[in-house]
């Protein structure tokens, strides 16, 4: 992975850059020791590492506008960072720039449940935002696997999803304002408790733009009242194409179920012997049809979900009793990630979306590219939204093999866009799918989204090296023009 | 240049100083329509009428009920355009449940001020790939680009609906009963507060749903209102359209109108505060979230009062319907604050940076 080349000034002139930041937060709230800067070499995406010239950890905003400027000021290129869990290298570190994290901002601000809105620092984990708001009967619905860990700054950076979203909509539509910082240390506030903004919608704009645009300081979510009911059906398939279709015959009916996952055999598998949930072995498909809301919805839905189901062939069919057996169906997919890494000493988590009817294709497609790069594959599959999480499994230590499954998973995503989907579906670009955005866009699109970062970051100091496969100057994109999709600065940095 | 499609909202913002019409009425047509996918593209100068008429025959629809103001600025009814709903990001009742018409808008092939075609977005229902442009283009009113083509994400529409009709509530308890129906598990799709009519709630979904929800909702307002009425299915649609359209709007049908964004529980303040200074009328959707606010006419419009009271609310008005002369004069969209307003025009420079779209709309001189 090519990260754009450090700048030597900036990391000759560290000590004093340590020391001025020092200047402007706490003593104490600035890491320069590397022995403690290293537990911030990597994110999610283990694969990668880099050591960053310190790690700043301000607690107000204000500090966070003298950071920012101050960075401007000196060209310091600056990695926002919340927990760490991003799958895609978002908060990869640069060896010439440092972390600003965000984890002293861990403060819940303020609980309107008549406004029906919670006000938070961007620290703060998805998970606790629910905590706060439990009690009452209120929860925050996007609920990423990592939700424990993750903080809602890193989800309306991603625009993170997860299982809960077809029905109740990703980060961005769970989000009502926020204040952000940018580069040069101006502060904007966006949006708040109201439902629409005036002027350009930067609250979208910011959400999902990955740490390039500015840094979130403070945001206020949208939470809902928990339903009074959910309950899941677990169906097995002898074969993928029929569980496919089942999925798209509820769609049709007119049912949106909470959740729809699907798992292939080998993740059934995984998952089964990890987790204990009682899933049937004998499969090639399972899913998990969640339907929540009010009681009387509810029982009325099942039914026509395991009418559905049966038409279309399933061989096992099993309606949760009770809350327990729900938890249990749920607690095998919940935890495919840890069970694959428990048959496997290291895998790899890719996130295509694809039109749904193009599932079997894809998944035949995948197993030979399996067979080619000499990695077995599981799949655990939003099906609702048709969201894949194709898992490569490879052993790190065996030589090679880190790169096969990089290889695999680029071939896949490739796959992903040529059956008319997308590079990703929640866990962003980052470093990760950089150089495949070329795959998904022309150099127009990709001109047009970086005049946007230009907008905000005319020197590309946020979080450079992400997202996009070329670093332009801004002045020069000003002026490009591309012609038949030829490149006009074949001498500029591309990594 | 002024990009209009059918040209029914063209009183919808400041008027645009430009002297050539860019007429995108011809370029309709559904270029795609999958619903297992819950997938509809179509070009930007497809009526929207046309678009539902189509999803329906497979009972979906446009879950954000795009809103026909036509008629509001004194166009017939039933002409508006995907591509204006999407730059006007123009959301109905159901934007409490379902989100705004921006959080349907799933990908967009437009042309920026350099004339250069480019997209954004996709064509799956889940997408994080690149900065969401879409949702940029959405309310920028046609000032950043041309949109070609959107694809769009329908959903099913409802089988049912039922409407609760509490009379006999002032604005307060009118609020009060709206935000106790939000906060329960019954999943209300409308709520609004006809002020000497009635305080409503929207009931959709499934046939048995919605009768238990009918029952549950009822006992949990029983005593809020000495009347509840419970409207059926037809009595229902019409009256929610009439909202979302503003059709109902009382006072004169050249009045000035103001649309008022508000934290919905604040909504009874906000309309008390301007109420007490001049002579307005209006009603709340959205749980008081929205207020539409008509004035007659004065010299600002009655600016300086709605835009004081919104903001002592902690949200923000704009000025919907008013003559050319006073949008002119008075900010339809507000004023921003220095880093806003320059990051903003920063911003239309990244996709045009001649000026060349919709000059004036947004803001004097840009
Ligand atoms: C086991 C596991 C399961 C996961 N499951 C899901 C899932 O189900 N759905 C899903 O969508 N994702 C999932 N993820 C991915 C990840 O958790 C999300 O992307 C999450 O939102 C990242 O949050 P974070 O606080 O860890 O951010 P980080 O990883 O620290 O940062 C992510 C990105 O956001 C930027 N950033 C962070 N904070 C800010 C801020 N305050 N202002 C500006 N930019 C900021 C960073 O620069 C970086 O680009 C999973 C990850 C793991 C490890």
């Amino acid at each position: 992975m090519r990260m754009p080349d450090p700048v030597r000034q900036t990391m000759e002139a560290a000590p004093r850059i340590v020391a001025d930041l020092r200047r402007l937060v706490s003593g104490e709230a600035v890491i320069a020791d590397s022995e403690a800067r290293r537990v911030y070499e990597s994110d999610g995406l283990t694969a990668y590492r880099a050591m960053p010239l310190a790690v700043v950890l301000p607690s107000t905003v204000e500090q966070v506008a003298a950071v920012l400027a101050y960075c401007h000021r000196n060209s310091v290129k600056v990695v926002p960072r919340g927990a760490g869990t991003s799958l895609s290298g978002g908060a990869l570190p640069l060896a010439d720039g440092i972390i600003l994290g965000m984890a002293k901002f861990n403060r819940i601000l303020d609980v309107d449940l008549d406004n029906r809105c919670v006000v938070a620092q961007p620290g703060v984990t998805n998970l606790a935002i629910t905590e706060a708001v439990e009690d009452a009967g209120f929860y925050y619905a996007p609920d990423p696997s990592s939700q424990i860990a993750c903080t809602i700054g890193g989800n309306v950076a991603e625009n993170s999803g997860g299982v809960h979203c077809l029905k109740y909509g990703v980060t961005a539509n769970n989000l009502l304002g926020l204040e952000a910082v940018l580069i040069d240390g101006g502060i904007i506030r966006v949006g708040g408790k109201q439902l629409d903004c005036a002027g350009y919608d930067l609250l979208g704009l910011l959400t999902g733009s990955e740490g390039l645009l500015g840094v979130v300081t403070e945001v206020t979510v949208r939470i809902l009242r928990r339903p009074e009911m959910a309950r899941a059906v677990l169906l097995g398939f002898a074969e993928v194409e029929a569980a496919g279709e089942c999925v798209a015959s509820i769609i049709a009916a007119g049912i949106i179920p909470g959740g729809m996952e699907m798992m292939d055999r080998a993740a059934i598998h995984a998952a089964e012997a990890f987790a204990g949930a009682g899933y049937p072995l004998d499969v090639e498909a399972l899913l998990i049809v969640e339907l929540d809301g009010p009681a009387a919805e509810v029982e009325h839905l099942i039914g026509g979900v395991v009418e559905i189901a049966k038409e279309r062939g399933a061989v096992s069919v099993r309606t949760s009793a009770d809350e327990a057996e729900r938890l249990r169906f749920w607690a095998g997919r919940k935890s495919a990630f840890p069970a694959v890494g428990r048959i496997s000493p290291d895998y790899y988590c890719m996130d295509g979306t694809i039109p749904r009817r193009k599932l079997p294709l894809v998944l035949a497609r995948m197993r030979e590219m399996s067979k080619l790069h000499g990695l077995a594959v599981a799949n655990v599959f939003h099906a609702g939204d048709g969201n894949l999480h194709p898992l490569i499994l490879y052993d790190a230590n065996k030589p090679g093999e880190l790169d096969a499954a990089e290889a695999f998973g680029a071939d896949i995503l490739k796959l992903c866009v040529e059956v008319g989907g997308v590079l990703t579906g929640e866990h962003g670009v980052g470093v990760e799918k950089r150089d495949l955005m070329p795959a998904m866009f022309t150099p127009v699109d990709l001109s047009q989204q970086q005049r946007v970062k230009c907008a905000f970051d005319p020197d590309s100091l946020l979080n450079p090296g992400k997202v996009f496969p070329e670093l332009h100057r801004c002045a020069e994109l000003g002026k490009m023009h591309i012609h038949r999709g030829q490149q006009r600065f074949p001498d500029l940095p591309r990594f | 240049m002024e990009i209009v499609g059918a040209a029914s909202k063209r009183g919808f913002g400041r008027p645009v100083e430009a002297p050539c019409l860019l007429d995108l009425s011809a370029l309709s047509g559904v270029v795609g329509y999958e619903p297992e996918e819950l997938i509809l593209t179509a070009s930007a100068g497809t009526p929207i009428a046309e678009l539902e008429r189509l999803v329906a025959q497979r009972q979906q629809h446009l879950a954000f009920e795009p809103a026909d103001l036509g008629p509001l600025f004194g166009a017939t009814a039933g002409r508006g355009t995907l591509g204006g709903i999407l730059a006007c990001n123009l959301s109905g009742p159901r934007r409490i449940q379902a989100g705004a018409a921006r959080d349907h808008f799933l990908g967009v092939s437009a042309i920026n001020g350099r004339g250069e075609p480019f997209k954004a977005g996709g064509k799956v229902v889940k997408n994080v790939t690149g900065y969401d442009l879409c949702k940029l283009l959405a309310g920028s009113h046609g000032t950043l680009a041309v949109m070609l083509e959107a694809t769009m994400k329908v959903l099913p529409a409802p089988e049912d609906t039922r409407t609760l009709a509490l009379r006999g509530l002032d604005d307060e308890a009118g609020i009060r009963a709206m935000t106790l129906a939000l906060g329960s598990p019954n999943e209300v799709t409308g709520a609004a507060h006809l002020p000497r009519v009635a305080t409503l709630l929207r009931l959709e979904g499934p046939r048995p749903s919605v009768a238990a929800r009918v029952d549950s909702l009822r006992d949990l307002l029983r005593d809020q209102a000495r009347t509840i009425d419970v409207l059926d299915r037809a009595a229902s649609q019409a009256l929610w359209r009439d909202i979302r359209d503003a059709r109902i709007l009382p006072g004169a049908p050249d009045g000035i109108v103001w649309r008022l964004s508000v934290p919905p529980a604040t909504g009874a303040t906000v309309v008390g505060a301007i109420a007490r200074q001049v002579a307005a009328q209006w009603y709340y959707d959205w749980g008081g979230g929205l207020i539409w606010l008509t004035l007659p006419a004065g010299e600002d419009g009655g600016a300086g009062i709605v835009r004081a009271a919104a903001a002592a609310g902690g949200g923000h008005a704009v000025l919907l319907r008013a003559p050319d002369e006073l949008r002119r004069r008075v900010p339809v969209f507000g004023e921003e604050d220095a880093v806003l307003a320059a990051l903003g025009r920063r911003l239309k420079a990244s996709f045009d940076p001649l000026g060349i779209f919709n000059p004036g709309r947004m803001w004097a001189g840009q």
